[in-house]
């Protein structure tokens, strides 16, 4: 039997996208579309006292122009989370659809609706607000000062949440004689995903219910969100999610599409779009929490760790969104991957004045491998051992069980990703040569591990649901909740459906879109779980349809049911291997019966109660040009263990992305904010610094098949983990090329200009 | 959508001329990458656009009569870099605009536009500054033409008036001639960038190639607008070819340029990158030329 699993499929969406005809969110909007423009707050903390439309509501083409006092006082929370029936889970109901209390330098504070984009850009030039300036705070520490400003009321000393890890004892084990002590703070910025479409949705009514279409990674969270934001009953909210073109993490979030929901009721059920400027997606969509790290190693002179302490400091900026969650999930790593007997930690997650920060590939795991894996180099260093090999020593040992998520190391995924590495790169060697460089240029190498785990099991819920839809010519309409947002899930899944059904890789329909008035429930793109999860929801229910089939098939064929087996489309009996009938004339004929027609469906649901570890590494190497202060990165390798890949050509793919944004983050990418007024700097393409294929030596990926025992397929997460490791690995290889620990990033030509200049290299 | 109030387009030198005196509030307009990233930005919501984009006779580089090489001012930063006489006789301008934006946009943008714009980061104009480039300007009076250092009047301002257009840019021969140059961008990343500070500098070498005849030196990024540095200029003229006066010439640009502090980089740091391209462009332009630095 032919399988799809572990092929390179073509991608399902390959010639559509190419060629253009893929439709997305604005190719769908009809042309007599409302448009609009926000008007954003231009201090970074105050009170809107008054909204002055009266010059902009003039000029021709304006429909309506809408301010903060006129949005409804339904608080509502904006994470694309699970929903949870306890209270205590539920994610910080903290936001209003425009805002009267303005927290961050571009705030939402009213909205123009006209006729065309050029008459709301005329208006919303007009439009005059006025504030009552509040003190504003930036940094994650300075707000958690005593006399710093408040953000909002419920949050004393700013801290949104604060969690702790308490394992033997710190202070006792730390006393041990002759140990050694490393002593860090790492800092990560500010970034924001830079998908290519920018956040764009439209809304309209139809039989009394409203009609959200949107660029987003989780059409039935944002249902549930435009629900408890308009304080409708959830059913009266419909979301369609097209084609959308990157997320990465921000459109999981409800962004405009509650404002959007609610502008269409004010309209008399009008088309309405908003559509952001990519100045907007930078500010008022969400970013990568910047987290400041603190951490302390005692180390016996083996290299074994007595004692270590972690503290995070999370930049929450001005509204919850994801919250803690990061900060969180990013410390959880710390005494896991170099485990220790004595461990104390400390996450905050502060609110400051900033853009709100969400979920971002990686979700906390980027944060903490840049001060984890900097780190680690820096004990290796203090301790004369040679990074890899001490890592080695030091590293997850196989078998090592996860107390709290029972996630378990089935294989020696981290010995094994370095071995693979140092290969591909030729470690060994290059380490050796580029010892004790002198002269203007030079090179390094360097690398990291990183951690991560699949999905969000046991924190929240994981299920995932299917549908399938057998057509006359046996091929098959699948649908899950799970959404394609560029990663190629629908192809993985077309292969998980077609080996679990029994028919051929060609004959299955993805039903990319999700529609909430059609599509099953799920929960959407992110954690990197939905080819695990999807797995379990695909098999059951694939399963479920081949069963049906069968059962036909013995009304037609008159034979024994356990003689029977759908291979590659056709109902063969076993016994024999005698082809009976193909399934399109069985699904035919199961149709049009005069005596016992059937259209042959299956849906079900599959709630996973497992999660599992994806881990891997990066190599680097570097030439750094001293006096130009300058990174050039000759060489990159990404090696993963995320199980049994389901195509490898799209895992590739996927590697290559996460390395470029783990390039981007290491050496140029970082939002900046004017101190003296909160206003972002750099909130466009030109002047933020996304790196560019001439900024990228060839991407390598690398990987190490270990099939992961829960899922279906053999396979755990990959969309994030790329991500994860590279600017750590980066870092580690200029710190062997030129003995300068760099731990801010990104790695700028103007922070290696200062740190050289401090180093006395320049 | 643009916010655009009228658009006239010019078939001719003379209609654009005469577009311009019917329409003074008009904006010319020829690749369309500056002026219509201004207009998203609302920098110029509803201007009039007077479009000379189709005035084909202005594009194509040549030599004309006198030796001089002369590039229509609508040719495209892609068509430079390709063309032989360019990469003959001024390859470094080839080089240079080359390192604008994205292959789009070198597809698009002029040099007359890059010009005209009088930014200082242009890519093209530290380039023409140092080969001593001659702005052709056409008016109702006719034609008139004026050192690039002329044109350019302050940020973002140049001497164009208010019936005239950038017709051509002329690289006088005995600019030229027998002359090697190189070219840094500086930036933050190898493509879709504007220059931190970007250093052009060419040099004619003595028969023996021991000895600098002339070395010329201009920045973008250094100041207001695109400048020469005359102090290193001095510093190196007449001097053999050694690593002494490589630094010598580096150190004295200090004395000519005027970086300032922004959030995109530090005084410190513009100075100190200003002086290692200062030196490094010397040292290539040098090879360029057939010297060895003793």
């Amino acid at each position: 039997m032919s399988k799809s699993v572990g092929q390179s499929k073509t991608r399902v969406d390959a010639f559509d996208k190419a060629a253009g005809r893929a439709k997305y969110t604005d190719d769908l909007c009809g042309r007599n579309a409302l448009a609009t423009r926000l008007i954003h707050s231009t201090v970074a903390h105050g009170l809107v006292t008054a909204v002055d439309t009266a010059e902009a509501e003039r000029v021709p083409g304006v429909v309506k122009i809408f301010t903060c006092f006129d949005v409804p006082e339904y608080y509502f929370p904006t994470a694309g989370h699970p929903w949870s029936t306890d209270p205590h889970h539920q994610d910080v109901a903290d936001r209003l659809l425009l805002s009267r209390h303005v927290r961050f330098y571009g705030d939402d504070v009213a909205v123009v609706v006209a006729r065309d984009e050029v008459a709301a850009a005329q208006a919303a030039r007009l439009v005059q607000v006025h504030y009552e300036e509040l003190p504003f705070v930036l940094d994650a520490q300075e707000a958690m000062a005593p006399d710093a400003p408040q953000l909002h009321e419920n949050y004393p000393g700013n801290v949104l949440g604060h969690t702790q890890i308490r394992n033997g004892s710190y202070e006792a084990a730390s006393q041990e004689p002759g140990l050694i002590k490393v002593e860090g703070w790492y800092d990560t910025p500010t970034v924001q995903h830079c998908h290519i479409e920018n956040h764009i949705c439209t809304a309209h009514m139809e039989g009394g219910r409203i009609v959200v279409t949107s660029s987003t990674q989780i059409p039935h969270i944002i249902r549930r969100v435009c629900g408890q934001a308009l304080g409708l009953p959830w059913g009266k909210i419909r979301i369609i999610k097209p084609y959308i073109g990157g997320g990465f993490g921000n459109k999981q979030d409800a962004l405009y599409e509650p404002l959007c929901a609610w502008l269409t009721t004010q309209l008399g059920g009008q088309l309405v779009k908003i559509d952001c400027a990519r100045e907007e997606t930078f500010v008022n969509n969400r970013v990568r929490h910047a987290i400041r790290t603190h951490i302390i190693s005692y180390v016996r002179p083996d290299g074994t760790f007595a004692a270590r302490k972690i503290e995070c400091f999370s930049n929450q900026g001005a509204y919850a969104s994801h919250g803690h969650g990061i900060a969180a999930k990013g410390m959880g790593a710390f005494p896991q991957i170099y485990p220790c007997p004595n461990v104390e930690g400390d996450a905050w997650t502060v609110f400051t004045n900033k853009p709100a920060a969400g979920a971002m590939r990686g979700y906390g795991i980027p944060q903490a491998m840049w001060a984890g894996e900097a780190h680690l180099d820096d004990v290796a260093r203090a301790l004369g051992r040679d990074p890899v090999e001490y890592r080695r020593q030091v590293a997850m040992p196989q078998g090592y069980v996860d107390a709290f998520s029972k996630n378990e190391n089935y294989f020696d995924s981290f010995r094994q990703v370095m071995d693979r590495g140092m290969a591909a790169i030729g470690y060994q060697q290059k380490r050796q040569d580029y010892q004790n460089q002198s002269g203007p240029v030079r090179r390094g190498i360097g690398m990291a591990l990183f951690w991560y785990n699949t999905a969000v099991w046991p924190i929240s819920l994981e299920s995932c649901s299917c549908r399938m839809v057998l057509n006359q010519d046996g091929s098959v309409q699948v649908q899950t909740g799970e959404t394609e947002i560029g990663q190629g899930c629908d192809t993985a899944f077309a292969q998980m459906a077609a080996d679990a059904i029994g028919i051929p890789f060609a004959d299955v329909h993805m039903v990319s879109t999700q529609d909430t008035d059609l599509t099953p429930f799920g929960t959407g793109a992110y954690a990197s779980r939905q080819t695990y999860v999807g797995g379990f929801a695909l098999r059951q229910t694939g399963e479920l349809l081949r069963d049906k089939i069968l059962s036909c098939a013995v009304e037609l064929t008159r034979q024994a049911k356990e003689n029977l087996d759908l291979i590659d489309g056709k109902i063969i009996r076993i016994t024999d291997g005698r082809e009976l009938m193909g399934l399109g004339e069985l699904a035919t004929e199961a149709l049009y019966s005069l005596t016992h027609s059937q259209h042959i469906t299956a849906e079900s649901t599959y709630q996973i109660k497992n999660n599992a570890y994806s881990f891997g590494c990066t190599f680097a190497e570097v030439e750094v040009d001293v006096p130009l202060c300058q990174v050039k990165l000759l060489d990159i390798v990404n090696v993963h263990d995320c199980g049994r890949l389901i195509n490898p050509a799209l895992a590739e793919a996927q590697v290559h992305g996460g390395m470029s944004m783990g390039i981007g983050y290491g050496l140029s990418e970082q939002l900046l904010f004017d101190e003296r007024t909160g206003r972002p700097l750099n909130n466009n393409l030109l002047d933020y610094k996304l790196s560019t294929f001439m900024d990228h030596p060839h991407l390598r990926a690398e990987f190490v098949e270990n099939p992961e025992p829960t899922s279906p397929y053999g396979t755990k997460a990959l969309g994030e983990p790329p991500a994860c490791s590279p600017a750590p690995a980066i870092r580690n290889a200029i710190l062997q090329a030129t003995g300068v620990a760099l731990n801010s990033a990104p790695m700028t030509p103007h922070v290696l200009f200062a740190a050289f200049k401090q180093a006395g290299l320049l | 959508m643009y916010d655009i109030k009228a658009l006239y387009e010019a078939g001719s030198v003379q209609d654009a001329v005469r577009l311009r005196l019917e329409h003074p509030q008009a904006q010319i307009i020829a690749g369309g990458t500056d002026v219509l990233v201004q207009m998203r930005e609302g920098k110029r919501a509803g201007a009039e656009l007077i479009s000379i984009f189709g005035i084909d006779g202005l594009r194509g580089v040549s030599i004309d009569g006198e030796g001089n090489i002369r590039i229509g001012s609508l040719t495209c930063f892609t068509a430079i870099t390709r063309n032989p006489i360019i990469q003959e006789y001024i390859n470094v301008l080839g080089e240079a605009v080359d390192m604008v934006g994205g292959p789009q946009i070198r597809n698009a943008g002029t040099i007359g536009g890059n010009t005209c714009n009088g930014v200082t980061s242009a890519d093209s104009a530290s380039t023409l500054f140092a080969w001593d480039a001659i702005v052709e300007l056409t008016g109702a009076d006719g034609v008139r033409r004026i050192p690039i250092q002329d044109f350019y009047l302050s940020a973002g301002k140049v001497d164009l008036r208010p019936d005239e257009i950038q017709t051509a840019i002329l690289i006088p021969k005995e600019s030229y001639t027998g002359c090697h140059g190189h070219y840094i961008k500086y930036a933050m990343r190898h493509a879709m960038d504007i220059a931190t500070t970007g250093c052009s500098v060419n040099v004619v070498l003595s028969e023996d190639k021991r000895t600098i005849q002339r070395a010329r030196i201009a920045y973008g990024v250094a100041g207001p607008i695109p400048m020469r540095a005359p102090a290193a200029e001095a510093a190196a003229a007449g001097q053999a070819l050694t690593s002494g006066t490589v630094e010598a010439f580096a150190a004295a640009v200090l004395e000519d340029i005027h970086p300032r502090d922004s959030w995109r980089a530090s005084k410190d740091f513009r100075e100190h990158i200003a002086v290692e391209m200062a030196k490094r462009c010397l040292v290539e332009s040098s090879k360029l030329a057939g010297g060895v630095i003793a």
